[in-house]
C-alpha cells in the first residue's frame, strides 16, 4: 500500500474540498450504473452540483471478468457550477482486474485506488490479461491503493441473512458505494429509500441484504485504520429553485412533451430502436396518460414517414435515432424539405462511420445533418449545450418547424443523452405558447401561399373543409402548388426554401461570448456537448491572465445573425469538435476565417487539459500548459492528504 | 347499370340522414390534367375509384390519397380530396402516421408492383400486420412503366425487358399471398377491365375496418400490354376466371359447369355432372379466420386453375388506429390526465434556497 506515511495523524481528520471526481468501474454485472447513479441522487439531494457521464460497453452481456465486459460510471461533484464531469478520476473505484486495467491509464498519479481484493485471483487477472499481479509487482506504486477485500466483508457481514452465495455476491456494489459514501461525508438516507421502493415490498429478504452491504461499507470506511482521511464537498452555489437531477434523453423527452402541451397539439413519435436514442422512445412510450403517441416503427424509413404523416395530419410528427439512421431518413428528410411540414428529427449522435461504436459519444454527424440529402435541401438544425439544456432546445426546435414549417434536427450526442446533471426544473406556465396557426379559409388558401415575414406556406390539415390540395415530393409551382416543372420555377421554389430558413436567423438568440470579453486574442467556438470543457478550459485559461473568451452555437442552422462580427472581434478563432472539424468548415467557408481545428475522435469527450493546452500553444503560451494527466484543483486538495 | 343506381341511393340516403352535403363522382375529380398514357389501365381504376367515393357517405375533406412512387402514384393528383404523393414505396408509413394521429379520416394508398412490393416491401407487410385501418390499392402490371419497362417482382420467371435482356431469373410473387402471409384482414383482387367487379370491391374495401388491401390487374399498354389478356380478355374470361361469392360454392365456366373441389390439400378442377356435384364443390367462406384455404387460392393461376377474383379474406381484428387511441384511454382512466408539472418535479427533487 503506498501513501500511508500521514494515517496516523491524520486519522478521523475531515479535509474540505471543492470537487471530486469519482469513476465506479467493474463487470458489467456488478451493477456499476446503479452505484454511480445513486452516488449521483445522493450528491445532487445533498446540494453539490453534479455532472456525470455513463460508459456502457458495447456488448450487452459480455465474458464476466474480460476487458470489454468493463462498464463505468463517472461523477463529478462540486461545491461551484461544473460543467463537465470532470477529465480525469481522483478515485478509481475497480471492483474486479479487468476494471483496473481499463480505467487505470486515466488516473493521474498519486491518485486514489479503492479496489475489490479478492478479484485479484490468477483467473480474473488472466481474463484482464495481466501477466503479474499489479497489486504484487509494483506497478501501482505512484497511486494510492486501498486494497478491500470487499466480497469477503460484505459476505460475512450478509452471513445471517439466509440468502444465496450468489444473491449475496449481488450486493456487493452496495458495499462499495457505502464506502464511497463513508469517504466523501454523504448522507445514506436517498439511498436506503431507493433500496425500499425498488425491492421493499417485492423482496424484503433482498432490500435488507442491500440496505446491510451499505451499512457495512459505510461503518467499514468508518472502522478501519485502513484510510487515513475522509473528504466533505460542500454544496455548490446554485441559482434558488426546485432541482432535480437529469440526463438528456430525460430532458429531451419532457422538453418534447412540453412543446406539444404549448402548441395545444398531441405528440407522435416514430421510432426505430437504436443506442443511444431508444431511451427517448421509451419515456415518451411510458408518456401515454399526457395523450403522447408512440409507434415503433419497422425500421427508420417507416418511423420518419409516420412523422410525416403525423405532421400532415395535424399533430406534432417526430422522428428519433442516432446517426446511421439518419442516413436512413435522409430521403424522407428531403420530402418534409420539399413538402414543408413541420417535422422534428433528434439525432442523439454516437460514434461513425456506420455502426461504428454503438455506445461511444462523437460529433460527427454536423455535415450529414446540413447536407446530407440530394438537391438543396436546407433544414433547420437546433443543438443542445448540455444535459438540461435538452429541455430548452426541445422546445426552441418545436417553435421553429412550427413557425418555418420546416423539418428541424434536433442534434444530441451519447454524452449529452446519457449524461446528468442538476436540472433548475422550470414553471412551463411561463414558457410562451406555440401558435400552430392551421389553414381554415377556402377564400384565400393556396397550398403554397407563404406568410411574407416568415416564408412559410399555410398549414392545411386534412379534414378542413375547401383546403383540398395535393402535396407531394415533385416540385410544385409557387403559389398553387400545381406540379410544375419549369426552370424558372425551380429555381424561385429552391431560392424560397433557402431563403425561409435563412430567415428564421431573425428570430433566434445573437450567439453570445459567455466567458471573456467580446473581443481579444483568441475565441474558443464550440456547439454541442463540449460546452462544458470548452467552458472550464477557457475559464482556466483566463485565469493565468490570456485574452480568451468562449462563445458556443445552439443553432447551428441557420447562425445566429451576429455570428460574423463575433468571430472577426478575435484575432484568432478555434473551434474544438469531436470530429475532424466539421463546424470549422462550415465557419471557413461562410465567414472567410481562418479558424483554426482542434480534433478528437476517441469516442470520448474532450480532457479540459486538451483544450488548455491547445489555447496555451495557439497563443504561443507552452509555458503555462498542464501535463495531460496534470491534476486540476480538486484533485490536488484530495492528494494533499 | 343497376348496382350503380343503389349506390348512388345508398349514398344518398347516408347523406340525407347525415346531413352531408350529397356529392357526385364529379367533385372527386380534380382540376388537373390526368397524365398516363392513352389506354393504360390506370384510367379505369381512377374512374371507379371517384365513382365509388360518393357511395361512401364520406365529406370530401374527410378522404386522404396518399401514395409511392411510379405511374400509379400519381393516382392523387387526379383526385379532388386530400392528397399525397410521397417517396418510393413508403406510402403505407406516411398513412399510419397519419391514421394513427386522426383516425376520423378515411385514408386510401395507392401503389404499384415495384412501390409495394419491391422498394417498399417491408412496409407494405407491417401495415398490414399492424391492421391499420385504410385501404391499399395495388395496380400490379407485372412491369416498371415510370422507369420504362424493367421486369417487376410479379413478373413471370424469364421475363425479358431492358434489365433483363437474357430474361428474369427470380421468381415472381403473388401479392394475395404476401398479403395473407402478413396476416391481412380484407385481401381481395379485381381486374381494371371490368369496372362493376371492380368499383365493388372497392367499396366493399372502403367498409372494412382495418387494413384493406386490393390487388388491381392493371394493363400497361406501352411496356406489357396484355398480360392479362390470356385469362381476363372478354371471350375467355368466362371459362378462365373463378368469381370468389361468399357463401356460393365455386363455379365458373361459360355454361356454369365448372368447379373447385379441394383434394386433401390441393384445389382441383372439375366439371360437374358424372356424379360431381355442387355439394362436392368448395364453398367459399372469406370469414374464417384461419388463412389456409385463402392461401390455397392466392396459389391459383392459369393455365391449371381459373383466376380467383374478389374477396378472398374479410375478418374482423382491433384496428392498430383504435387499439392506439383505445390504449391512450384507458391509461388516462387507470392513471388520470397527465400534468405536466408533475411529471417534471417527480423523483428526487431539492430546493435550492
Amino acid at each position: 500500500m503506498v501513501a500511508t506515511r500521514t494515517e496516523e495523524q491524520a486519522r478521523g481528520e475531515v479535509i474540505d474540498i471543492d470537487r471530486v471526481t469519482i469513476r465506479f468501474a467493474g463487470d458489467s454485472g456488478d451493477g456499476m450504473q446503479l452505484t454511480g447513479t445513486q452516488f449521483t441522487k445522493t450528491s445532487a439531494v445533498f446540494g453539490n452540483d453534479i455532472s456525470t457521464v455513463p460508459d456502457i460497453p458495447a456488448e450487452i452481456r459480455a465474458p464476466q471478468g474480460s476487458l470489454p465486459g468493463v462498464s463505468a460510471f463517472q461523477v463529478s461533484f462540486s461545491s461551484y457550477d461544473i460543467y463537465t464531469p470532470g477529465d480525469i478520476p481522483d478515485v478509481l473505484v475497480a471492483m474486479n482486474p479487468a476494471a483496473l486495467k481499463v480505467h487505470l491509464p486515466d488516473l493521474p498519479k498519486g491518485g486514489v485506488i479503492v479496489l475489490n481484493e479478492d478479484e485479484f485471483t490468477p483467473t480474473n487477472l488472466k481474463k484482464a490479461n495481466y501477466t503479474s499481479n499489479p497489486l504484487e509487482d509494483g506497478s501501482l506504486q505512484a497511486y494510492r491503493v486501498y486494497r478491500v477485500p470487499i466480497g469477503t466483508l460484505n459476505a460475512r457481514a450478509l452471513r445471517d441473512t439466509g440468502l444465496s452465495a450468489q444473491e449475496i455476491d449481488r450486493s456487493k456494489n452496495m458495499f462499495a458505494l457505502g464506502l464511497m459514501f463513508w469517504m466523501y461525508s454523504r448522507p445514506l438516507d436517498t439511498t436506503l429509500k431507493y433500496i425500499d421502493e425498488r425491492f421493499g415490498r417485492r423482496n424484503p429478504a433482498i432490500a435488507d441484504a442491500n440496505k446491510k452491504s451499505l451499512l457495512a461499507g459505510y461503518h467499514y470506511g468508518e472502522t478501519t485504520e485502513m484510510f487515513a482521511t475522509h473528504y466533505h464537498v460542500p454544496k455548490a452555489k446554485l441559482a434558488p429553485g426546485l432541482y432535480r437531477n437529469i440526463t438528456g434523453n430525460e430532458a429531451t423527452a419532457l422538453g418534447f412533451l412540453t412543446a406539444s402541451k404549448l402548441a395545444g397539439r398531441p405528440l407522435f413519435y416514430g421510432s426505430y430502436p437504436i443506442t443511444p436514442a431508444s431511451d427517448i422512445l421509451h419515456e415518451l412510450a411510458a408518456m401515454k396518460r399526457f395523450g403522447v403517441m408512440t409507434f415503433q416503427a419497422e425500421d427508420e424509413i417507416a418511423a420518419i414517414g409516420s412523422a410525416i404523416g403525423a405532421s400532415f395530419g395535424g399533430a406534432l410528427g417526430m422522428t428519433g435515432t442516432s446517426g446511421p439512421g439518419i442516413a436512413l431518413k435522409s430521403e424522407a428528410i428531403g420530402l418534409a424539405v420539399m413538402v414543408e411540414l413541420p417535422v422534428v428529427i433528434i439525432d442523439v449522435q454516437r460514434v461513425g462511420p456506420s455502426t461504428g461504436i454503438p455506445t461511444k459519444t462523437e460529433q460527427g454527424d454536423l455535415l450529414q445533418c446540413m447536407f446530407g440529402r440530394n438537391g438543396e435541401s436546407p433544414v433547420a438544425i437546433v443543438a443542445p449545450a448540455t444535459s438540461a439544456d435538452c429541455f430548452n432546445m426541445a422546445i426552441e426546435a418545436w417553435r421553429i418547424a412550427i413557425k418555418y414549417r420546416t423539418p428541424v434536427i434536433f442534434l444530441s450526442d451519447l454524452y449529452l443523452g446519457v449524461g446528468s446533471e442538476p436540472w433548475l426544473i422550470p414553471d412551463i406556465d411561463s414558457l410562451p405558447k406555440i401558435e400552430p396557426n392551421f389553414a381554415t379559409d377556402p377564400e384565400t388558401y393556396q397550398p403554397y401561399a407563404r406568410d411574407p415575414a416568415t416564408l412559410a406556406p399555410p398549414w392545411a390539415v386534412p379534414g378542413t373543409p375547401g383546403l383540398e390540395h395535393r402535396i407531394g415530393g415533385l416540385e410544385k409551382q409557387n403559389i398553387t402548388g400545381n406540379v410544375n416543372y419549369e426552370p424558372e420555377n425551380h429555381h424561385l421554389m429552391v431560392s424560397l426554401r433557402a431563403e425561409k430558413i435563412a430567415r428564421i436567423a431573425n428570430d433566434i438568440p445573437d450567439v453570445e461570448v459567455h466567458v471573456g470579453e467580446p473581443s481579444g486574442d483568441l475565441l474558443v467556438l464550440g456547439w454541442g456537448s463540449t460546452y462544458g470543457v470548452i467552458t472550464t478550459a477557457v475559464q482556466r485559461a483566463q485565469a493565468k491572465g490570456l485574452k480568451v473568451s468562449a462563445a458556443h452555437l445552439r443553432h447551428l442552422n441557420p447562425f445566429p445573425k451576429n455570428l460574423g462580427d463575433v468571430l472577426k472581434s478575435f484575432k484568432k478563432v478555434l473551434i474544438p469538435e469531436n470530429n475532424l472539424g466539421q463546424l470549422q468548415l462550415l465557419i471557413r467557408g461562410r465567414y472567410l476565417v481562418d479558424a483554426l481545428g482542434l480534433h478528437r475522435v476517441t469516442g470520448r469527450p474532450f480532457t479540459i487539459s486538451e483544450v488548455e493546452n491547445e489555447i496555451y500553444r495557439i497563443l504561443g503560451r507552452e509555458d503555462l500548459q498542464v501535463s495531460p494527466n496534470g491534476r486540476g484543483p480538486a484533485a490536488a486538495a484530495a492528494g494533499a492528504a | 347499370m343497376v348496382a350503380t343506381n343503389e349506390r348512388s341511393e345508398s349514398g344518398r340516403l347516408a347523406a340525407q340522414t347525415g346531413a352531408v352535403k350529397v356529392l357526385t363522382r364529379k367533385d372527386f375529380v380534380s382540376d388537373q390534367e390526368v397524365r398516363w398514357c392513352p389506354g393504360c389501365g390506370d384510367y379505369s381504376i381512377l374512374a371507379q375509384t371517384q365513382r365509388v367515393m360518393p357511395e361512401l357517405g364520406i365529406p370530401r375533406e374527410n378522404i386522404v390519397f396518399i401514395s409511392g412512387i411510379g405511374c400509379s402514384s400519381r393516382l392523387p393528383y387526379y383526385m379532388n380530396t386530400y392528397g399525397f404523393h410521397s417517396i418510393h414505396g413508403r406510402a403505407p408509413t406516411i398513412a399510419t402516421g397519419l391514421k394513427s394521429t386522426r383516425p376520423d379520416l378515411s385514408v386510401w394508398v395507392v401503389t404499384g408492383d415495384g412501390d409495394a412490393l419491391s422498394i417498399g416491401g417491408n412496409h407494405f407487410l407491417h401495415v398490414m400486420r399492424r391492421n391499420v385501418d385504410l385501404q391499399v390499392i395495388l395496380h400490379n402490371n407485372e412491369v416498371y412503366g415510370l422507369t420504362k419497362g424493367q421486369y417487376s417482382p410479379t413478373s413471370p420467371f424469364g421475363t425479358v425487358k431492358k434489365s433483363t435482356p437474357y430474361g428474369s431469373i427470380d421468381w415472381p410473387m403473388k401479392p394475395i399471398a404476401v398479403a395473407l402471409g402478413a396476416e391481412a384482414t380484407f385481401v381481395a383482387r379485381s381486374l381494371d377491365t371490368d369496372p362493376h367487379h371492380l368499383a365493388e370491391t372497392l367499396e366493399r374495401a372502403a367498409k372494412h375496418k382495418g387494413t384493406s388491401f386490393v390487388e388491381v390487374y392493371q394493363n400497361c399498354n406501352i411496356y406489357n400490354d396484355g398480360a392479362f389478356d390470356d385469362f381476363s380478355a372478354r371471350d375467355v374470361r368466362a371459362d378462365r376466371m373463378l368469381y370468389l361469392k361468399h357463401g356460393e360454392p365455386m363455379i365458373f365456366g361459360k355454361n356454369q359447369d365448372k368447379g373447385i373441389r379441394l383434394n386433401g390439400l390441393k384445389p382441383e378442377v372439375v366439371t360437374l355432372g358424372n356424379g360431381i356435384t355442387e355439394k362436392d364443390l368448395l364453398v367459399h367462406d372469406e370469414t374464417i379466420e384461419d388463412p389456409t384455404i385463402a392461401f390455397l387460392l392466392s396459389r391459383m393461376d392459369y393455365p391449371d386453375y381459373p383466376v380467383p377474383v374478389g374477396v378472398f379474406r374479410a375478418v374482423q381484428r382491433p384496428t392498430y388506429d383504435e387499439l392506439l387511441q383505445k390504449q391512450i384511454e384507458d391509461v388516462r382512466k387507470a392513471e388520470g390526465e397527465g400534468d405536466i408539472a408533475a411529471l417534471l418535479r417527480q423523483g428526487d427533487i431539492w430546493t435550492v434556497e
